[in-house]
């Protein structure tokens, strides 16, 4: 049995030490919004907060979690971070399919968490990692610039 | 965020939806419900429901029935936005829903079964969307002038009211439903006048995007019936090939494996969870009976190609006379060469399916509805009528939604399932089993006459993927797609001869790709255009501009482009402009790109600026965006895009070998749209056509060589390659 603390909540699970954290979050918790996209941390589909960190939870497994709580795209409106960059996503109407765009809400909060005002040079540092197929990357650079602005 | 409007999915749980919807209250609700009943038996609940895209209740609120299906071309919104302008309510009024399997409801008009591709939804649904709200709304006006006893043309409408200035009174929609919905909605009703439009032309929010931000929307791949176990599939790496001999002895001591299923052709493993199907089907040992395509390569495919490409063809289009024009003046002749794509959507192919003896129920994203039931249908040796489709929002089509191939793999292994089974592709599955787009061979030769066009041979050889999808317009020899934009040329050329060698590729499936037939006919017309314009000595924007007297909206496109890029202005050494135009899918658009080419033959994109003349547009920063995002598809492709076979094996498996364009990798992309009258065009697969040839010209222009194939090739551009 593992505990894992998501979005404030325990949850205790009973899956194999490798399981990745992903298909626990969909497929056990029944957090869907956590996307599968490569299952080999090419694309960013399934970026969750580890203690505020980004990680891709395709690659991550289960039993190395630990106490740290996690965030998924379900939890992060509720931190001011997470809450400005949904509404950035929206003001400049970032997303087309948005099947990538739990990832890249939850990578580009990880960034403005730890880098206030970033460049251009700090998202794509932060953002490279996650794919959008529909190419939606040129008003995601500019919702990061908005949410970093925003109040 | 602050609180968002309030729109619920729930189609895990149908009463948790109607749970939600019931506490959502009057807010914007954009539900996505289970799609349970027929069309027909749907409207049936609701007391008015004047044609199978309306239906409103007794308390107004407004359902609206999407007969194409939303893969985030924004599609959902435009379709509201036309039938809300037409029936006169607000879109903050307004519930949305999966229209269910239907050809005769919902099949699109160009194709006259339900599909949504070809860039044609707005096109196709134009008028008939547009009749279908305002017939609903004459009979409500109706319903109110005869509760009034005066003439409905003393009444108007605003906002979900019938008025009636003389006198002050109005209307709710609410109050008059019972009433109009017991009369027959006129064949014709009056349509407004654009100039009339409230929303049409506006730049107006999405409404399928709040849930997109939070987790809360459903695609396919989301949905958790009760009891669902998960599988994933291997079907043999080479293509045709069969399975062979099957050890499931360690697969099964994977904890959480619950069943093997072995087809005939494919291998799955069913688990409490994807990792266990991972893992199980990752313990499976297979030998598979290759088949003969076993030894197929791409250089065996390009050989046939080519080889293909010397036969004369059918003829597509024919103006004055094409042997008499190519003998005059100097002669050109080049052949260019595109790759097999996959789709590579983000959303990995998925299908859910519970078989039941007497009975289906399958939850997919699929572009083409009554498809995915009647495979359904076939594959359980049900009626229609007993297999249900829940239609979801898309992760990603491009063409790949299209097929159904997915859904008949995963009701196979369904039919050895007890309970639901959700079938997941993983990426490597999903990029090696795929349906490419074709590799294509475009052969052109041309002749050159004081400077312009005397002459023209345009001869296209490739797959017939209309042969296969829609046989009945195959006709005469000729795909009508795979000629699109080739044979109706904007260029006022007085001798010409468009032609199409039908050639299928060895082992190797085809299917419609974003951009389908002009994606190579553009880039090889585009490509020898400039050629042609450098060999007669030409500017490449006036050579073009001065063809282009019939197509006038083009031509406007292409000096508004050039004049935006700053066309003929200094750029530094090793950095090119090149500019394309296109007349593709109802739409004109003129492309230039600016872009460097690094001594080791790296290409860094700059800047694009695209002038777009769509006719009437719907939703203007919709047609932005698929602009901003299908040039950003056409740059990928150009830059990386190529599936490769060996040993009748797909060589790519994941984004690591099957490249995406990434943020750091993309250009400014300015869209500047044309004000237009004319009626809508299409714009989701634009910019993926316009972008290719345009790179290719930039690049010509930045270091002279021209790149006759894509995806570019790097080696050489770094000069250590011939061209």
């Amino acid at each position: 049995m593992t505990t894992l603390q998501v979005n404030g909540e325990a949850h205790t699970v009973d899956v194999p030490a490798d399981m990745p954290l992903l298909w626990v979050l969909r497929d056990v918790l029944g957090l869907t919004g956590t996307k599968f996209g490569c299952g080999i941390a090419q694309c960013g589909a399934c970026t969750v907060h580890l203690g505020g960190a980004p990680v891709r939870s395709c690659q991550l497994p289960v039993g190395s979690v630990g106490e740290r709580a996690i965030t998924t795209i379900e939890g992060v409106g509720v931190t001011p971070v997470g809450a400005k960059v949904q509404r950035a996503w929206l003001d400049l109407e970032v997303i087309q399919c948005g099947y990538c765009q739990s990832g890249q809400i939850m990578s580009a909060a990880a960034l403005l968490s730890a880098t206030a005002n970033p460049d251009d040079a700090d998202i794509d540092a932060a953002m490279a990692g996650n794919i959008c197929r529909c190419g939606t990357y040129l008003r995601i650079r500019e919702a990061i610039k908005r949410a970093a602005r925003a109040t | 965020m602050s609180e968002a409007p309030s729109a619920v999915t729930a189609l895990a749980s149908r009463r948790a939806f109607l749970q939600a919807s019931a506490a959502a209250g009057g807010a914007l609700m954009l539900g996505f419900h289970l799609p349970l009943a027929t069309g027909a038996n749907a409207q049936a609940r609701e007391p008015f429901a004047p044609n199978a895209f309306i239906r409103i209740d007794r308390k107004g609120k407004v359902t609206l029935i999407m007969p194409q299906v939303e893969m985030g071309q924004g599609i959902y919104t435009a379709i509201a936005m036309i039938l809300a302008e037409e029936l006169d309510v607000t879109l903050d009024e307004v519930r949305l829903e999966h229209a269910p399997p239907s050809d005769a409801l919902y099949g699109n008009p160009f194709f006259r079964i339900q599909v949504t591709g070809n860039s044609n939804s707005v096109r196709a649904f134009w008028t008939p969307l547009r009749t279908a709200g305002a017939g609903a709304r004459a009979l409500l006006v109706g319903s109110a002038a005869r509760r009034w006893r005066t003439d409905p043309s003393a009444c108007r409408t605003e906002g979900g009211k019938v008025i009636h200035p003389a006198s002050g009174r109005t209307l709710a929609y609410a109050a008059l439903v019972e009433e109009a919905g017991r009369l027959t909605p006129p064949r014709e009703p009056q349509l407004k006048a654009v100039a009339d439009f409230k929303l049409i032309g506006k730049p107006l929010k999405r409404l399928d995007t709040p849930e997109k931000v939070n987790g809360k929307a459903l695609y396919g791949i989301d949905v958790m019936p009760p009891g669902v176990k998960f599988a994933t599939l291997r079907a043999s790496p080479v293509f045709g090939g069969k399975v062979g001999h099957v050890d499931d002895s360690k697969a099964k001591q994977i904890p959480g494996v619950r069943q093997i299923v072995a087809l005939e052709d494919l291998v799955a493993v069913v688990g409490d969870h994807m990792w266990a199907a991972t893992r199980g089907l990752a313990a499976l040992e297979v030998t598979w009976d290759e088949g003969a395509n076993a030894r197929v390569t791409s250089e065996q495919v390009w050989e046939q190609l080519r080889a293909a490409s010397e036969k004369t063809g059918a003829i597509a289009k024919t103006a004055g006379d094409v042997s008499q024009g190519l003998a005059s003046g100097e002669r050109v002749e080049a052949a260019y060469e595109v790759p097999f794509l996959a789709h590579a959507t983000m959303e990995p192919m998925n299908c859910t399916v519970h078989l039941r003896p007497d009975a289906c129920e399958i939850w997919v994203g699929s572009q083409v509805l009554s498809r995915a039931q009647a495979v359904a249908a076939q594959l359980t040796g049900l009626p229609l009528d007993r297999v249900t489709v829940h239609n979801h929002l898309i992760g990603g089509g491009f063409g790949r939604r299209l097929e159904v191939d997915g859904v008949a793999k995963a009701v196979r292994i369904a039919k050895h399932v007890d309970g639901p089974v959700k079938v997941v592709w993983s990426r490597e599955e999903d990029i090696t089993q795929g349906i490419y787009r074709p590799v294509y061979r475009d052969t052109l030769s041309a002749s050159l006459a004081n400077g312009r066009i005397v002459g023209w041979r345009h001869r296209i050889t490739g797959s017939s993927i209309i042969a296969r999808w829609l046989p009945p317009a195959f006709q005469k020899g000729i795909d009508i797609d795979a000629i699109d934009s080739a044979a109706d040329l904007p260029y006022d050329i007085p001798n010409l001869q468009v032609e199409y060698v039908r050639d299928e590729p060895p082992a190797v499936p085809t299917g419609f790709w974003r951009g389908v037939g002009p994606n190579n006919n553009v880039f090889a017309i585009e490509s020898f255009i400039d050629e042609l314009a450098k060999k007669a000595g030409r500017d490449p924007l006036e050579f073009r501009r001065d063809m282009l007297a019939k197509a006038p909206r083009l031509r406007a496109a292409l000096e508004l482009a050039a004049s935006k890029a700053g066309w003929g202005t200094p750029l530094p050494a090793r950095t090119g402009r090149g500019i394309a135009a296109q007349g593709a899918f109802g739409s004109y658009i003129a492309t230039v790109a600016e872009a460097e080419v690094d001594n080791n033959g790296d290409v860094h994109v700059q800047r694009i600026v695209a002038a777009v003349d769509t006719g009437i547009v719907v939703n203007p920063d919709t047609v932005v965006a698929q602009l901003q995002g299908g040039l950003i598809f056409g740059l990928t492709a150009a830059l990386y895009g190529q599936i490769t076979i060996d040993k009748g094996r797909v060589q790519q498996s994941n984004f690591h070998d099957y490249r995406m364009l990434r943020i750091h990798e993309v250009p400014q992309i300015e869209v500047h749209l044309i004000q237009s009258g004319e009626a809508p065009g299409g714009i989701g697969e634009t910019g993926t056509t316009a972008a290719p040839p345009a790179l290719g010209n930039a690049i010509y222009a930045a270091t002279g060589i021209r790149l006759r194939r894509l995806p570019i090739d790097r080696e050489v551009l770094a000069g250590r390659k011939p061209a």
